[in-house]
């Protein structure tokens, strides 16, 4: 028999007062992966991870991880269930120092066993916030604000890392910067859903990419598809 | 006048309206809400403090903590919980309603009774006597009222700032479904601020209580009116700005309260309010906005 997959959202519908946002979404994490989710501004992706994250509450259809249905929880029981979110517009604690922001990240922790600094892990993934830690997050600069927003979600040790467009309006060098960093994620065990608006970089990435349009799943596309330029334009077209 | 006693006055009167903006403010912070009905927690307290008294000061002010911190968390269960969601100006006409029923509830007893309104309370009536510094009469109540504001804020200061459940309320109030996916429990850190809230209300009713010894059914409600407006002068987003407006404002009703001739002692709530027209019109974000300038977005 088949494991069940990590995370698994069947036939979900999320309305915005009568008007659908997302339509008959089925999706499967399996352990490991990572899954992308590209598609046009107002294709339901957000939708789709705030109705993971328990923000907005499903119309119909099912969320489980590992079998168990999250359907309905609070963000705040979601994000202790072991899922953990790099919200859109990365959502740091500007107010608050760097570390602040990582300790709000161990709120969600489950096990705190290891005596070893918590920290330690996602500073070598990041070695510019060591140097930052009691800074002020809003002084750091865009770049370091992405890193402490996905940094923050690690320290939660989640199983399932949600993504909404961490590359977004950071310049290109800083694109690379955090797809190397999801790169060494991917590495260590840590599976991921990536919402993405940069479509070639995260078919290449993925291991199974979804293109959504109108709230409805339009194609999967596989990392071989990513030089196939038609495809990707029909893929978004089509929408 | 005596300039000594109308600054140690005015800094008592501003000491207590801090604690009252604290209270307000925390609530706000991780509500959005503005509970009008916080003079009736501090009439509530007093009433307490007045039908306990006999058992002692220590039993009395104790009772007089857990009955105001009840009420402060029956508020949040029974009625704010129940309208999470729901449009703020629904909460604040509950906040409105609440503050009225417990207001007539109070008036029952004098309606039913036929006596005069009002209850006199003697809880430590001994902090009335007073000292003589130099031509200074300073009564005992105004140094304990100072002495105990700062211990607490700076105790809430060390909670807020040192602890875990702090921090959370801190994330909480700067950016609420932020700090829900990362785990912070919602009602956890609610339930958190009407307790505290709770607090500074019963300890605002003891020092008012000693200072104003009748209780009666509008007990703190113009003291709340001007804290209030105090807390949207300084800038309600943020709870260092808040209570720097509960501060100034009490200072400040203090010293006008004092150096203006008796006779013109009524215009001093359209002073203050006047005031407080041209610091929005000049500042709508506050007078100590600079302290809460918007984080800049960053790319």
């Amino acid at each position: 028999m088949r494991e069940a997959p990590l995370l698994a959202i069947t036939d979900l519908e999320v309305r915005h007062g009568s008007v659908p946002a997302v339509r008959g979404l089925s999706l499967e994490l399996r352990r490991g992966e990572v899954v992308g989710l590209i598609g046009p501004n107002g294709a339901g992706k957000t939708t789709t991870l705030h109705a993971i994250m328990g923000i907005v509450r499903p119309y119909r259809g099912s969320i489980e991880l590992a079998g168990r249905s999250i359907r309905g929880l609070p963000p705040e029981r979601v994000a202790r269930a072991g899922i953990a979110i790099v919200p859109e517009g990365r959502r740091i604690y500007g107010e608050l120092t760097v570390e602040e922001n990582l300790r709000l990240g161990l709120v969600a922790r489950r096990a705190r066993n290891g005596a070893a600094n918590p920290f330690e892990p996602v500073l070598a993934l990041f070695p510019a916030l060591r140097d930052s830690l009691e800074r002020r997050a809003g002084a750091l600069s865009g770049g370091q604000q992405q890193q402490l927003a996905i940094a923050r979600a690690l320290v939660a040790g989640p199983e399932v890392l949600l993504l909404d467009e961490p590359s977004l309006g950071l310049a290109p060098r800083l694109v690379d910067a955090v797809f190397e960093a999801l790169a060494e994620i991917r590495a260590s065990g840590i599976s991921a859903l990536l919402v993405e608006q940069r479509a070639q970089r995260t078919v290449a990435f993925a291991d199974r990419t979804h293109v959504l349009a109108n709230g409805e799943l339009r194609m999967t596309l596989g990392p071989a598809d990513a030089g196939d330029t038609n495809r990707l334009v029909e893929a978004y077209l089509a929408s | 006048m005596n300039v000594l006693q109308t600054s140690i006055d005015a800094l008592a009167l501003g000491a207590v309206y801090a604690l009252m903006a604290v209270g307000i403010g925390l609530v706000f912070g991780v509500l959005r809400l503005v509970n009008f009905a916080y003079g009736q927690l501090i009439m509530a307290g007093a009433y307490t403090l007045a039908f306990t008294g006999s058992w002692g000061d220590p039993a009395s002010i104790a009772v007089c903590v857990a009955v105001v911190v009840t009420l402060s968390v029956a508020m949040e269960l029974l009625a704010f919980r129940r309208l999470r969601g729901a449009s703020p100006a629904t909460m604040l006409a509950a906040t409105f309603a609440i503050s009225f029923l417990l207001q007539s509830i109070a008036l029952l007893r004098y309606s039913f009774a036929n006596k005069p309104i009002g209850d006199s309370v003697g809880t430590l009536s001994g902090l009335n006597r007073s000292l003589r510094l130099g031509s200074a009469q300073i009564q005992w109540i105004t140094i304990v009222a100072i002495v105990v504001a700062l211990v607490v804020l700076a105790a809430l200061g060390l909670f807020l700032n040192r602890t875990s459940i702090g921090l959370q309320m801190r994330a909480a109030a700067a950016d609420f479904r932020t700090a829900r996916m990362l785990g912070v429990g919602a009602n956890t850190v609610i339930l958190l601020a009407f307790v505290i809230s709770g607090l500074l209300a019963a300890i605002t009713a003891v020092i008012f209580v000693v200072q104003t010894p009748l209780v009666t059914p509008d007990f703190a409600l113009r003291d709340t009116i001007i804290v209030l407006v105090g807390i949207v002068v300084g800038g309600i987003d943020r709870l260092v700005t808040a209570t720097l407006g509960g501060f100034f404002i009490g200072v400040a009703t203090g010293v006008l309260g004092d150096t203006l001739p008796s006779g013109s002692r009524v215009y001093l709530p359209s002073a203050v309010f006047a005031l407080v027209i041209l610091v929005l019109l000049l500042r709508p974000r506050g007078l100590f906005a600079i302290f809460g300038r918007a984080p800049a977005e960053r790319v």
